[in-house]
């Protein structure tokens, strides 16, 4: 082909129209992408559809509200009890008898925080604490606003409208109690041994939240409903150590004779009836931690 | 040039309208690729939630492969012993009434076939008498390699496997792999074995309000659950939790020294010498004779432990309570009722069920 001069001028136009249509069409592909959000700081009121380039302005809300937890330690009389020192007989109770323990399990319910105007944040909820397996040691029980609380409390066992219901992780894991005996579940499954006149003989220290005189009375409760000292909430994450001296079932305000009540004390109304006096003491707060 | 020009436009036209119009284009919908069917187990009236491990779903096809290897010889070192042989579907799964099965070279084990069922509801998921294996998977390759047992290797099962033409396309069916590896197998296993729910004895169906219980069989209940009777439940579980037990480990006083460690010569700490694994009371009538060892031949003879026949050791459980009495001193009628409730749990529709027997 020879060229011209008109048909430069043509070749010219045509790549001029096509670089025309070629912009066109980018622009038109591009111009209604962009932020398609309102409440983003680069909304793009032209955009039809969102491309993700939204941004956001940083929001910063106080936090008033801490997330609870407890942590249950042990102890017998100030010496730190773990699994590890389980099956050795280390602990002398207030009647003098020296005790091993084997297992120790207890459930707590009902975590509820009263304010001094008398009020309450009840958390609702349970926990298996269960020493032997070391699972259930660390408990997160729930929100509750920052502020002074007078006191806090918590059941041991359920009480008896909690005990009525069924829980199927703790039916599967033999905490229930026999019909016979008020039905529903273990406040405590405590185990061990006691040197009788030199010899190892066992005991099951087993609290349960019913008990009655006789066959032929009403039950009655035998939750143990905690009460403890107060607290401030300042800070997001609150974790409260809570500390369980054990020897305290066997002391206040009832010296506990393993020789006449080491077993089969479930139904045994007067033992439980001493766990219950003497659980209310077993108690106390530790160390309280608050972070943000 | 103006017809190539033209061409030009119409290639950028095209190609600015394709990419422009390629974020509107929907989602592939995934096809179906030929995936395992999803079985669901379900669970029985008082059960709690099965524990199924989120590496091994159950599947239609992985059971079935696990079923048909479950009762095919071709695992034994010479292939003539299944794992049915000593887990017989007509006595729940446990060997004949043998106290120790027999491997493939005629030695006998030192404990006694352990029965099969709800497997799934063992939630602590340790397996064996002593406890010695974590996850139904890791206990379901053992008795291959066990010199006393199977006595093969896996290199020597997954290649007999292998040269199968059956077995390939069944791992292809429930794994999608044609290649046979001792893990599948044992997941298939496991897949079988978390079916084999029984869930129809009598007492179930006395809970589920269906049929009454005779006087004694009730009397027997109330004695094991009394903790001035029996006091059975607080390791055998109770109309509450009626898998009838715990999967825990006690001591159960049945030796003042040990022969067997169980669980100690697992975890090697003293404290769990002589303790065993909690089995179920259900379908007692076909798993004698009793104990990790086998050494009640009768269900009198284990009452009778119970009731009067307890050793201390350093290790009984204190669950063991009258063990300074020797034991609970039923009277003779409280061990007939007592075992009457026993005999309740067995279940006969589970014995028979079709979907557990040889494929």
């Amino acid at each position: 082909m020879k060229i011209t001069k008109t048909t430069k001028m043509k070749t010219l136009l045509n790549a001029t129209a096509a670089l025309l249509i070629f912009g066109t069409l980018l622009t038109s592909c591009t111009k209604n992408k962009g932020c398609t959000d309102p409440a983003a700081t680069n909304f793009d009121v032209e955009a039809t559809k969102d491309d993700g380039s939204c941004l956001y302005a940083e929001v910063t809300t106080e936090n008033t509200t801490a997330s609870i937890t407890f942590n249950f330690t042990h102890h017998f009389n100030g010496v730190p009890v773990t699994v590890s020192n389980f099956n050795q007989f280390n602990y002398v109770t207030a009647n003098n008898d020296t005790i091993s323990i084997s297992k120790l399990r207890y459930l707590v319910s009902g975590v509820t925080l009263n304010t001094a105007d008398g009020s309450e944040v009840a958390m609702g909820g349970y926990n298996l604490v269960d020493v032997t397996n070391g699972t259930g040691l660390s408990y997160t029980i729930g929100q509750a606003e920052f502020g002074a609380y007078a006191n806090m409390e918590f059941n041991f066992g359920f009480d008896t409208t909690a005990n009525a219901a069924s829980y199927a992780d703790l039916n599967s894991t033999s905490w229930d109690v026999p019909m016979m005996m008020g039905g529903g579940y273990h406040g405590m499954q405590f185990e061990g041994m006691y040197k009788m006149n030199g010899n190892d003989s066992v005991f099951a220290y087993h609290h349960i939240v019913t008990k009655r005189p006789t066959m032929m009375d009403p039950f009655e409760a035998n939750h143990i409903e905690v009460n403890l000292p107060g607290i401030a909430l300042n800070e997001a994450n609150v974790v409260v150590e809570i500390k369980m001296n054990i020897a305290e079932w066997f002391q206040t305000p009832n010296t506990w004779d393993l020789n006449t009540y080491h077993s089969s004390l479930m139904g045994n109304y007067t033992a439980q009836t001493m766990m219950q006096a003497n659980g209310f003491n077993a108690f106390t707060v530790g160390v309280i931690s608050q972070k943000q | 040039m103006k017809q190539y020009s033209t061409k030009i436009i119409i290639v950028l036209f095209s190609i600015l309208a394709f990419s422009c119009s390629k974020d509107e284009l929907e989602p592939v919908t995934p096809v179906d690729n030929g995936n395992p069917i999803r079985y669901t187990l379900e669970v029985p009236f008082g059960f709690p939630q099965p524990y199924l491990p989120n590496d091994n779903p159950l599947t239609v096809e992985g059971i079935a492969l696990g079923r048909k290897l479950f009762f095919d010889p071709i695992l034994s070192g010479d292939g003539t012993q299944a794992c049915a042989d000593c887990h017989d579907p007509a006595r729940a799964f446990v060997d004949s009434t043998l106290q120790f099965s027999i491997g493939i070279d005629g030695n006998p084990g030192n404990r006694n076939s352990m029965p099969l069922f709800n497997m799934a509801w063992n939630i602590q998921n340790n397996f064996f008498w002593d406890g010695r294996t974590t996850g139904l998977e890791a206990q379901a390759l053992q008795p291959v390699t066990n010199p006393i047992e199977m006595h093969n290797t896996w290199i020597n099962a997954v290649a007999a496997l292998q040269a199968t033409s059956t077995y390939p396309p069944l791992f292809e069916e429930a794994f999608k792999t044609t290649t046979v590896d001792s893990l599948l197998v044992g997941k298939a296993l496991a897949q079988f074995e978390r079916t084999l729910v029984s869930s129809n004895s009598k007492f179930d169906q006395y809970l589920r309000g269906e049929t009454a219980l005779a006087p004694s069989e009730l009397n027997g209940f109330s004695l094991f659950m009394d903790e001035n009777g029996g006091d059975c439940f607080h390791c055998h579980g109770s109309a509450s939790n009626p898998l009838w037990t715990d999967n825990i480990f006690h001591n159960n006083g049945l030796d003042a020294t040990f022969t067997d460690l169980g669980l100690g010569g697992v975890t090697g700490d003293a404290n769990d010498n002589g303790k065993f694994k909690t089995p179920s009371l259900r379908n007692l009538s076909f798993t004698a004779p009793y104990m990790h060892d086998g050494r009640f031949a009768t269900l009198d003879e284990v009452i009778d432990h119970y009731s009067q026949g307890l050793q201390s050791s350093s290790t009984i459980d204190p669950l063991m309570k009258t063990v300074g009495q020797g034991g609970v001193q039923l009277t003779p009628p409280e061990k007939a009722d007592l075992k009457a409730f026993l005999l309740t749990l067995d279940d006969y529709d589970f014995i028979t069920n079709t979907s557990y027997q040889a494929p």
